[in-house]
């Protein structure tokens, strides 16, 4: 004991480089997550601004584009969250898109509540009810956790589908936007899906690079190493199990904002997940960059062969276990491994003091 | 109530066979199949096309069910064993996250294949009035002659499964392997043509299953997932590595079904997801564990 006293103690904090041993210092930025902060501000900013500027015969179908893309988009940002950093892979996901879709229209039709309000509380009520969820979810491991996730979201699908105030199985439209008219509701979706897709990527990126963000990379690692050093390895599953159920709501609430129409089959579609897999899987699961990646593709898939109904979702079925034997990795973790790119940097890299190395 | 009871029970006969081959994949190799029902109605709808072309060529009735039938259960043998060996085997390790995207993705392109092939309405297999015919029982009761021969073959399979696996040289195998492959391994086992043989086994039940299904009732390409749904139910309530876990499963989910469709319809098949739930919380090792997981 009484060496150990006096050798310095590393905090355990290390986003200042005196933490790291002499001669080393811990590094995390990279040059392309610069450049990538730089032009993600821009595209953010152009388009927050698409209403100005985008040509009016095309704007108000673009901003639905837009708003549908982003609904998949945050919903595929928390799978991975859930799945890649979590290691909890989920087959019940959309039981917190339909719940968020659900309250919002509750919300707004009976309790009269700006449906616009109600998203944000919509994504709420999706993670308070996460909490009694994990309680039975997390009783399961593996693929059970995946199936048994399913069969809670069936629950959920089932349940709605007897309520008769919101329609029961064939579901009910949100009245309380009647009043608003047709341009105004748009642009104010349009904000708001812009204003989720930030939120989700920087929620996301500060959770990862936070303290909890580097317990949660090393329970992925290993679980039982993790526990070893003291880190509260339920707390921490559960933190992220709520924080997806939160975004997955988030993603349910606009979505149906944008849609005036629910039904219990469409909020508690299983497709919602299989979509989220795909996006996930395609870009590279465990990135950040990867689910924006995938969601780029699957809009530009959805766009040009949507068309071709069974044969097109058929395809992605295909696709998505050819790139889960072949390329486990994704199309960004190739890039990463190749080029060494990180847009969104969450390692911490040891570095040299003396010749300092900023790419 | 007895009624009730009664239907439920032999409702559970069903689940369990769609139920076993999920158990035994389960047991040997944690492998989780998520097209197990999508496999199901595949299988369906094989037996259908089959059918469609016996007789085509001019034999009818019992004896061309009973050719496809046997003709159909090597087939998927086969079936089973090349998928595990050339496409699962590739998936298997501590991630479950590989198998999970393989086979979910399997669920959708069957989906879509036989969706695009046969249109989304229901078939079945046509069994010349057996599915109508009952038999009488004592106390005004009445129970249809086609459940009864499902429940009796579900009582054959599991027994036969299980003495499969606790008895012959192959089981011994199958408990080897899930119980440590390296070991195995090492003793001069082929994890990976042990694995494929399960399978197989798997695959077969899963015909028997999807043929049974169509006869019972109908099939149509979207109900695999409501499929894979009862049967993860029956095996996890059963608990892991039991076979006639599995089989109990199976029955405690057809009666809380048949309960539940009693009170209302529409609450079913939910009454039976929340049992399912509560066990899981009240005994999540299920009811009869042999297996540690």
């Amino acid at each position: 004991m009484s060496a150990g006293m006096n050798t310095p103690s590393v905090p355990m904090d290390s986003r200042t480089t005196t933490g790291a041993a002499p001669g080393l210092r811990v590094v995390r930025g990279t040059r392309a997550n610069r450049v990538a902060l730089g032009v993600g501000l821009l595209l953010v900013a152009g388009a927050a601004t698409l209403p100005l500027w985008a040509p009016a015969e095309h704007a108000s179908s673009w901003m639905r584009e837009f708003v549908e893309i982003a609904c998949y988009f945050v919903f595929a940002m928390m799978w991975n969250l859930l799945a890649g950093y979590g290691g909890m892979v989920s087959i019940g996901q959309q039981a917190f898109f339909g719940i968020g879709g659900y309250t919002m229209l509750a919300l707004g039709n009976f309790a009269g509540v700006n449906p616009f309000i109600a998203v944000p509380l919509g994504a709420c009520a999706a993670a308070l009810i996460a909490i009694p969820v994990s309680f039975v979810a997390f009783r399961l491991a593996g693929g059970y956790f995946a199936i048994g996730t399913w069969v809670i979201a069936d629950v959920f699908r089932l349940g709605f589908a007897n309520i008769s105030a919101v329609g029961g199985g064939s579901g009910t439209s949100l009245t309380a936007l009647r009043g608003i008219d047709k341009a105004t509701r748009e642009i104010a979706t349009y904000g708001m899906a812009v204003a989720c897709v930030v939120a989700a990527v920087a929620l996301v990126y500060l959770f990862l690079r936070s303290k909890r963000g580097l317990a949660l990379l090393a329970i992925r690692d290993n679980a039982v190493a993790a526990e070893s050093q003291g880190i509260d390895v339920r707390g921490m599953k559960l933190a992220v199990y709520v924080v997806a159920a939160f975004g997955g709501g988030l993603a349910g609430a606009l979505y149906f904002v944008g849609n005036l129409r629910i039904s219990p089959d469409a909020a508690f579609s299983v497709n919602w997940t299989a979509f989220a897999i795909f996006m996930v899987v395609i870009g590279g699961i465990g990135k950040i960059e990867g689910p924006i990646v995938g969601a780029l593709i699957f809009w530009a898939l959805n766009k040009y062969f949507s068309d071709y109904g069974t044969w097109y979702l058929l395809g992605l079925g295909l696709l998505a276990i050819v790139v889960t034997i072949f390329f486990k990795q994704g199309i960004w973790g190739f890039l990463q491994q190749r080029y060494g790119w990180s847009l969104f940097p969450t390692q911490r890299r040891l570095l040299p003091q003396a010749k300092p190395r900023l790419d | 109530m007895i009624e009730t009871l009664l239907q439920g029970l032999l409702l559970g006969g069903l689940y369990c066979l769609f139920a076993l081959g999920q158990s035994l994949m389960f047991g040997v190799m944690r492998l989780t199949n998520t097209a197990q029902g999508d496999f199901i109605v595949l299988a369906a709808f094989a037996a259908i096309v089959a059918l469609t072309g016996v007789a085509a060529i001019g034999t009818v009735g019992a004896a061309s069910l009973i050719t496809v039938g046997v003709l159909l259960l090597p087939v998927s043998f086969g079936f089973g064993y090349a998928l595990q060996r050339f496409v699962l085997n590739g998936t298997l390790g501590r991630d479950p996250l590989p198998s999970l995207v393989v086979t979910f993705g399997l669920s959708i392109v069957i989906q879509n294949l036989l969706l695009e092939t046969f249109s989304a309405d229901p078939r079945s297999i046509g069994t010349e009035g057996l599915n109508t015919a009952s038999l009488a029982l004592p106390g005004g009761l009445a129970v249809g002659v086609l459940p009864v021969l499902i429940f009796a073959l579900a009582i054959a399979a599991t027994a036969a499964l299980q003495w499969l696996f606790g008895h012959s040289a192959l089981g011994r195998s199958f408990r080897a392997v899930s119980d440590d492959r390296e070991i195995a391994e090492l003793m001069g086992l082929d994890a990976k043509k042990v694995y494929a043989l399960a399978t197989g086994i798997a695959f077969v039940l899963i015909a028997i299953a999807g043929v049974l299904q169509a006869m019972r009732t109908t099939v149509s390409p979207a109900d695999g997932p409501a499929l894979l749904l009862f049967a993860f139910e029956a095996v996890i309530i059963g608990g892991m590595g039991s076979f006639w876990g599995t089989f109990a499963g199976a029955l405690l989910l057809g009666v809380t079904q048949q309960i539940g469709f009693r009170i209302d319809p529409g609450w079913g098949i939910w009454l039976g997801h929340i049992v399912f739930l509560a066990v899981l919380v009240v005994r999540p090792q299920g009811l009869f564990p042999k297996t540690r997981e």
